[in-house]
Order: C-alpha cells, then sequence, then structure tokens
C-alpha cells in the first residue's frame, strides 16, 4: 500500500513538471509568432486608417473603427504601383523561363549523355558555387551598360538565366532515373530531346517545382540587380518601386498609402507559399540559401 | 556506348555561354579592375598597375565605417540567431498540436520582400515630430525615455538593423534546424530516459553532438551571409546609408559603382575582393575550429 501512494505522487508530481514545461514552451513559441506576426499585422492595419486619421494619432492605435479602402485606390493611381508589379511578373516569368531551358539541357547533358571533357565540365560548374555574386557584379553593370542594355528587360534579365547550384540539383535528380529507360527509348528510335520530354521532366517534376519556386521568390525579391540596371522608373520592379515610393512617392508623410503599397506587394508571394506550402518548405530545405 | 561529343557540349552551351559571359569574364576582370590605377570609365583608360586601389579603399574612412558595422552585425546576429532558432526548434520538436501551424508562421518572413516589409519596420521603430512610434511606446511603457531608432544615436540604429536582420534570417534557421531534430533516431533518447537522464544532460550529451553538422553549417552560411548584408541596411535607413552611418561593405561596393558617389569599378573591385578575402579567412577559420567540435557519424 504504502509503495503505491508513492507511485501515484511521483507520477502527480511529474505530470505537474511535465505541464508546467509545456506552458513554458508554449508561451516562448507564441512570443516568436508573435514577433513574426506583428510587422504583418501593422502593415495591414496601418493601410486600412485614413491619411487624416493616421496624422492625428499621437499615440499609435492598436485597431481602427473606420476601416478604408481609400489607399489602395491611391496605391494604384497617384504612383505607378501597377507598373512596377507588370514588371516584376515579366521579370520573373521571363527569368524563370529562360532558366529552366538552360538548366534542363546542361542537366540532362551532365546525367545522361557521355563526352569528352564531361568531367572536367562539372568539375569547373562546382567551382563556380563558390563565387559570390558581389564580385561579378561590378563587371556584368559595366557589361550591360556597354551594350547599351540599361533600362531594357534583356539587361535585367540575362545575368541572372543561369545558375549552377540548380544544375547542379536538378542533374542530382536526373541521374536516379534508371538507365534502362534510356536505352529501352533508344531501341525504340526516340531522340534524345524526346526523351527529355516524355520521361525524365515528367518524373523529376517535383524537384523541377522546387527549383521553380525558389527561383520565383528570388525573382520577386531581388533589389541589387535591378537597381544597379535601371535608372528609368517604367523598368522598376517592386523591391525599387517601393524605395522610389519611399524617396519621393506620395509625399514621405502619406504612411497609410505606402502600406497599402507594402501589402500589395507581399501578397503574391504569400499566397504563393500557402498554396505550396509543402514544397515551398521542402524546396528551401534542400536549396534555399538567404540564412 | 558511342560518345557524343558534339551533341553533349551543344547541350551545355546555353549555360556556358551564359556563365562564360556573366560570371568567368567578370571573375578575371575584376582583379584586373582592382589593379588598374586611375580607370576612367568614360574613356576606359587607365594610368598605371598597382596597390593604389586597395590603399584608397583601406584609408576611406567611409569603407572602414563599413568595415566596423559589418563586424558587429556579423558578430551580433550569426551566435543570436543561431541560437534563438536553436531554441525555438527544440520547443517546436517536443510539442504536437499548433506546430504545423507554427511552423507555417515562422516561416512567413523568408517569402517577403525584405525592402517592403523594411518599411513596416522603419514605421514601426520611427519617432517622429507627432508621434513617438509603437516601439517607443513600448519603452515608455517599461519606464525608458524615447529614443530616434532611424534618424538617431548609432546604437540605435544598429540595434534596429540587427533585430531586422535576425527577423528576416530566422525562418531558414528554424526550418534546417526543425527537420535535422526530427532525424535524430529516438533510440538514443528512449535509452537516456531509461536512465533517467534530465532534460538538459539529454540536450548536451545527444541532441546537441547528433546535430552539430547541422549547427554548424548553419554558422558558416549565417557568417558568409551577414558579411553580405545590404538590402536590410536600405530598407530600414534609405539609399544614402553613408550618410545614415549605417553602410555595410556590399553596400560600399555598390556606392563605388553606382549612385551619387559613383563611378570607381576600380576601388569597388578593390572593395569587393577584400570583403571576399575577409570571408573566406572567416570560412576558413570556423571549419578549423569545427574539425574539434563537430560530431560527424
Amino acid at each position: 500500500m504504502e509503495t503505491k501512494k508513492d507511485y501515484n505522487k511521483i507520477q502527480r508530481s511529474a505530470h505537474i513538471r511535465k505541464t508546467a514545461g509545456n506552458v513554458v514552451i508554449y508561451a516562448l513559441l507564441a512570443l516568436w509568432a508573435l514577433v513574426v506576426l506583428f510587422p504583418f499585422y501593422w502593415m495591414v492595419l496601418t493601410s486600412l486608417k485614413s491619411y487624416g486619421s493616421y496624422n492625428a494619432e499621437h499615440v499609435p492605435a492598436f485597431f481602427t473603427l473606420s476601416p478604408t479602402l481609400q489607399n489602395y485606390v491611391d496605391a494604384f493611381t497617384a504612383v505607378p504601383l501597377g507598373q512596377y508589379l507588370i514588371n516584376t511578373l515579366i521579370f520573373t516569368v521571363i527569368t524563370t523561363l529562360i532558366m529552366v531551358a538552360v538548366i534542363t539541357l546542361a542537366a540532362f547533358a551532365f546525367a545522361r549523355l557521355e563526352f569528352r571533357g564531361k568531367n572536367l565540365a562539372f568539375t569547373l560548374f562546382l567551382s563556380l558555387m563558390m563565387i559570390p555574386n558581389e564580385l561579378v557584379v561590378i563587371t556584368n553593370f559595366t557589361t550591360i551598360t556597354n551594350l547599351g542594355w540599361r533600362n531594357t528587360f534583356i539587361g535585367l534579365i540575362l545575368p541572372s538565366v543561369t545558375s549552377v547550384f540548380y544544375i547542379y540539383l536538378l542533374r542530382e535528380n536526373f541521374a536516379q532515373v534508371p538507365d534502362e529507360l534510356y536505352y529501352a527509348a533508344k531501341v525504340d528510335g526516340t531522340p534524345d530531346l524526346r526523351y527529355l520530354r516524355k520521361v525524365m521532366i515528367p518524373i523529376c517534376r517535383p524537384t523541377l517545382i522546387t527549383i521553380v519556386i525558389l527561383k520565383v521568390i528570388e525573382c520577386w525579391n531581388s533589389y541589387v540587380w535591378p537597381r544597379l540596371i535601371t535608372d528609368d522608373p517604367d523598368y522598376y520592379l517592386v523591391s525599387n518601386g517601393i524605395q522610389e515610393i519611399r524617396e519621393n512617392g506620395f509625399g514621405r508623410e502619406n504612411i497609410p498609402a505606402m502600406m497599402a503599397a507594402v501589402v500589395v506587394i507581399s501578397i503574391p508571394l504569400i499566397l504563393l507559399f500557402l498554396i505550396f506550402r509543402r514544397k515551398v518548405m521542402e524546396g528551401v530545405a534542400r536549396g534555399g540559401t538567404k540564412g | 556506348m558511342e560518345k557524343q561529343n558534339l551533341k553533349g557540349w551543344l547541350y551545355l552551351l546555353p549555360a556556358f555561354l551564359f556563365l562564360g559571359v556573366f560570371m568567368i569574364y567578370p571573375l578575371i576582370d575584376v582583379f584586373v579592375y582592382s589593379f588598374e590605377e586611375g580607370y576612367n570609365s568614360a574613356s576606359q583608360t587607365f594610368f598605371d598597375v598597382g596597390m593604389y586601389n586597395y590603399s584608397y579603399v583601406l584609408h576611406d574612412p567611409y569603407f572602414l565605417q563599413a568595415v566596423k558595422n559589418t563586424f558587429i552585425l556579423v558578430i551580433i546576429t550569426v551566435p543570436l540567431s543561431t541560437g534563438l532558432a536553436l531554441l525555438i526548434s527544440l520547443g517546436l520538436s517536443s510539442i504536437r498540436p499548433l506546430k504545423e501551424l507554427f511552423q507555417t508562421v515562422y516561416f512567413l518572413p523568408y517569402v517577403t520582400n525584405t525592402l517592403a516589409v523594411g518599411l513596416v519596420f522603419m514605421i514601426l521603430f520611427k519617432k517622429t515630430a507627432y508621434s513617438d512610434g509603437l516601439v517607443n511606446l513600448l519603452v515608455n511603457w517599461f519606464g525608458g525615455t524615447s529614443v530616434d531608432f532611424i534618424d538617431g544615436p548609432y546604437w540605435a540604429k544598429m540595434f534596429v538593423l540587427c533585430f531586422y536582420t535576425v527577423w528576416v534570417v530566422m525562418p531558414f534557421k528554424i526550418l534546417i534546424l526543425t527537420s535535422a531534430l526530427a532525424s535524430v533516431n529516438q533510440v538514443y533518447y528512449n535509452a537516456a530516459r531509461v536512465d533517467g537522464t534530465s532534460r538538459f544532460r539529454i540536450f548536451r550529451r545527444i541532441t546537441l553532438p547528433m546535430i552539430s553538422p547541422t549547427v554548424f553549417y548553419l554558422i558558416i552560411t549565417g557568417f558568409i551571409g551577414a558579411f553580405k548584408a545590404y538590402s536590410d541596411a536600405v530598407a530600414l535607413f534609405g539609399t544614402n546609408l553613408n550618410a545614415a552611418e549605417m553602410n555595410t561593405i556590399v553596400g560600399y561596393v555598390y556606392d563605388m559603382l553606382y549612385g551619387d558617389s559613383g563611378g570607381y569599378p576600380s576601388y569597388a573591385s578593390a572593395a569587393a575582393i577584400l570583403l571576399f578575402a575577409i570571408v573566406l579567412t572567416i570560412t576558413c577559420i570556423n571549419l578549423l575550429v569545427s574539425r574539434k567540435h563537430v560530431h560527424y557519424t
């Protein structure tokens, strides 16, 4: 009897300790979730406040009772936000399409074809992965300027249509496709390109989707190169657009309208993320940077 | 299998063309630039070959300021973000309900535009003539006096920059650490539990050694990433970073290249190569340290 009571007591105290531990863990996690979410809440909230009521607030208000969509109207009419969005869309789509074509061909050559100098070329490719962008951007700037491609989409797009890392990622995936499929296709007289299109690409679609998503995120957020290569607002992407809006857009003090622009710019990627949540997180875990 | 020499190179051609023009050639060219003294981008001429560009950059107070800022940023944010991410990942891996929700929320900063959300941070921290801003409101609640975090004293601006940088880099670190923690074999934990090992001891003796390669990977990439900080600072303080005393090394490179103080590709090249040398040195030191402390299985 005595021992049984002890046992109950131990169990109860262990239970209490565990619950207390969980409370601490959840509190910590909730705190960080708050830190992450608060800026998003604040930007949506501010974008719904009217210009007058925002500027009348001496102490910031945590909610608003009279939300207005006027700021969103201003964001599209007073500054060329729509133009920035279209530019970014064009830039993102074309860059991603060209890049997928280029890296698929290269990855196929490395994974499937046999040719002289393949190993040497692959080693060279791998060593290029270590080159930081900051080193090459200077000459690229001069090259594009000398070609007269500043303020053009060609100038914006061309330097970012290859990625050694994505070629590597795709090659690894291509190499996993059994050789027998290739030989079977060869016996049937299928040309290489057709084999690539009908067999390799469908099998490796998950990796390709991952690469596309990562590239889209990168394109949507790119700032440095577009800033160097464009000074004509007609060719601004969203990052430069928001910087332009901040420096001489609505007049410095119209913060609610700026926040409306920020919300509009942030929504596409957040939607993309919420729809492809698993894909995005898996992709970043495999090949992401920005750490 | 017959050789397909021509075909193989044909498939590689587009990739090689782009990489050659936009990566291999620039890589050689940047070294050439950095040794050409008095290069004039209009006439494309230079006077002499030598180390003058490096000496100019190393004596430029703006560059020294940028180096100082970058080092402070690196030293504060890398350990802080890695430690915090480890703590949060440990928390995440020990709960079941709401875990997915938390993971989704934590990942959001990764998919946001650095420039756009930086503007929100600026507004939260900024003190204007008619309102002290939200962060200062919190500071006042805790009995402090208002500070202008955006145009105010150096330490306040550095604080905001570090805070924003940590906020931006956390998603990647949490994601990587969570998956590393999930891959630790449960057998070790069960064995430890049978022996009645305390939570802290389990962490020190099992979890940490098992995930040490991942932690180490994050520290290295964290160092490299933080040394290249730039757009976070622009997002908070605007494009004229020199005036705000908040420039970073990468920012210095771009300012030298382009903008109001630009037009000096030689100085920009020298600064970029110095940055590369710093990053390489730090990475090598990291690798040497890791040999002693990282447990590879």
